[in-house]
């Protein structure tokens, strides 16, 4: 199990790093919302490279997990479609391969802000 | 006619208006600080029972001025105005508080200068004789505001080290035609200027030139020097922009001494975690209605200079990329 915990732990430790030096050396202005799409950007653009599939295969959930690892899936998606599918599939391939994250914070979003009420 | 205006700025009151009483009601973050035992009401949380934030500063301001009426023993009819605002969006707070109290309200936005414009407004009032008494209070809670003019609550943001933190509190006083208690002696308005700071975590940065602007303008008018006061307080500025205003103040050749301080550097120490220190309007209205009015009554303080400091930003400016205009207004109290 440590062969691939460690590997996870340090790759996905050092994305967080890139996070918090994006927050700590750049200007308010540049805001938590904006670290967010920076990453899924980035994820995507090392994803169509071919930059970013090896270091979930080494990694695994610890480069899947961060933002990075949702453009990534939206980069393979659609090539992986458009392959199967043509040029369409540079559309739909994205959402497709990241239905589960997405319908999986969807639903429970919806389950969390129907079950409990705000406090404050 | 007579004029009470002096200078450019200054009105110097005939008849100055009384501070009857005050009332000053805090968050527990304020209670746990160095002023903690100088508030009249700590709240043992931010909520105190309420459904939500805002209801809870409403009902937070509402105390604070029902307080100060209590103390005066005067009836409600007696009361001809209550002057009140705070931070946010239309000055809910204070509407929803005026709802309940019945006078009839005037309702004031300075951000956190609204505690001396108020105050300044009130005396106005007063010595104009539009008025025989008047009620003046000012609110602001941290979640709230936090909520309003940053980010979701909930998401738990990290802060910027320049960043104040707004402090949860509301505070009242009534003032009167006469009576016994210090006076308000005089008011300098302050101009609304815009060095062009644009960083909203940096607010204190953004009102240190209007606050300069309007000490200088006062000590010019009413020809005094930083040395005619005990104490000189701008409310809130914050470490940050205390710093920049005495340095602002140091070119134009007025070197303001230790007498200078700021509400938003009492409120809390440095344990406390709030990066640069306080803002918020409640911020300088329970630090003079509770630490500065005792030491005023008790005789330590004999003239005290408050300035109230506002930025003048709003939310949908900041986004759209808009600077954030300061002011500053200041109200002379003597014992």
């Amino acid at each position: 199990m440590f062969e691939q915990v460690i590997p996870a732990f340090i790759v996905g430790g050092l994305i967080c790093v890139i996070g918090q030096l994006l927050m700590d050396l750049t200007k308010p202005s540049f805001t938590p919302a904006h670290v967010l799409v920076t990453f899924v950007t980035g994820g995507t653009i090392l994803g169509a490279l071919g930059l970013y599939g090896p270091l979930v295969k080494y990694a695994g959930a610890g480069a899947s997990i961060p933002l990075s690892g949702f453009g990534y899936n939206l980069a393979k998606g659609a090539m992986e479609a458009v392959e199967k599918k043509g040029l369409m599939g540079a559309l739909s391939g994205g959402v497709e391969a990241s239905a589960v994250g997405i319908a999986a914070a969807v639903l429970f979003g919806y389950l969390v802000s129907v079950t409990f009420n705000p406090k404050g | 006619m007579n004029l009470k205006r002096v200078g450019n700025q200054t009105v110097v009151f005939a008849n100055p208006p009384v501070i009857l009483s005050s009332y000053s009601v805090v968050g527990p973050k304020e209670g746990q600080g160095p002023l903690g035992k100088t508030f009249d009401a700590v709240w043992q949380d931010n909520i105190n029972g309420n459904t939500s934030w805002e209801i809870a500063e409403s009902k937070m301001l509402e105390a604070a001025i029902q307080g100060a009426i209590e103390q005066t023993k005067l009836k409600s009819d007696e009361i001809d105005y209550m002057l009140a605002g705070d931070l946010l969006n239309q000055i809910i707070s204070a509407n929803f508080a005026a709802r309940s109290v019945g006078l009839p309200f005037i309702g004031i936005y300075g951000a956190c200068s609204t505690m001396a414009l108020s105050m300044a407004l009130g005396s106005m009032l007063i010595d104009g004789q539009f008025a025989r008494n008047v009620v003046v209070g000012v609110s602001s809670h941290h979640d709230t505001a936090e909520r309003q003019y940053r980010l979701p609550t909930e998401q738990g943001g990290q802060r910027a080290m320049s960043a104040q933190w707004t402090v949860t509190g509301a505070g009242s006083l009534v003032l009167a035609q006469s009576g016994t208690g210090p006076r308000i002696t005089a008011a300098t308005i302050g101009r609304v200027l815009d060095y062009g700071e644009k960083d909203v975590n940096n607010m204190g940065a953004a009102m240190a030139p209007a606050v300069a602007d309007t000490i200088l303008n006062h000590m010019h008018d009413l020809n005094r020097n930083p040395k005619d006061y005990d104490l000189i307080v701008s409310g809130d500025l914050a470490n940050v922009g205390l710093a920049l205003a005495k340095e602002v103040l140091k070119k134009s050749g007025l070197d303001m001494g230790n007498e200078f301080t700021d509400c938003g550097v009492l409120i809390y120490d440095s344990s406390q975690d709030v990066h640069a220190g306080a803002s918020g309007c409640g911020c300088s209205a329970v630090v003079f209605a509770g630490n500065i009015m005792k030491k005023l009554t008790s005789g330590e303080y004999k003239r005290v200079l408050l300035v109230g400091s506002g930025a003048l930003h709003s939310p949908t400016s900041s986004l759209q990329g808009e600077s954030i205009p300061g002011v500053g207004h200041a109200v002379v109290i003597e014992a």
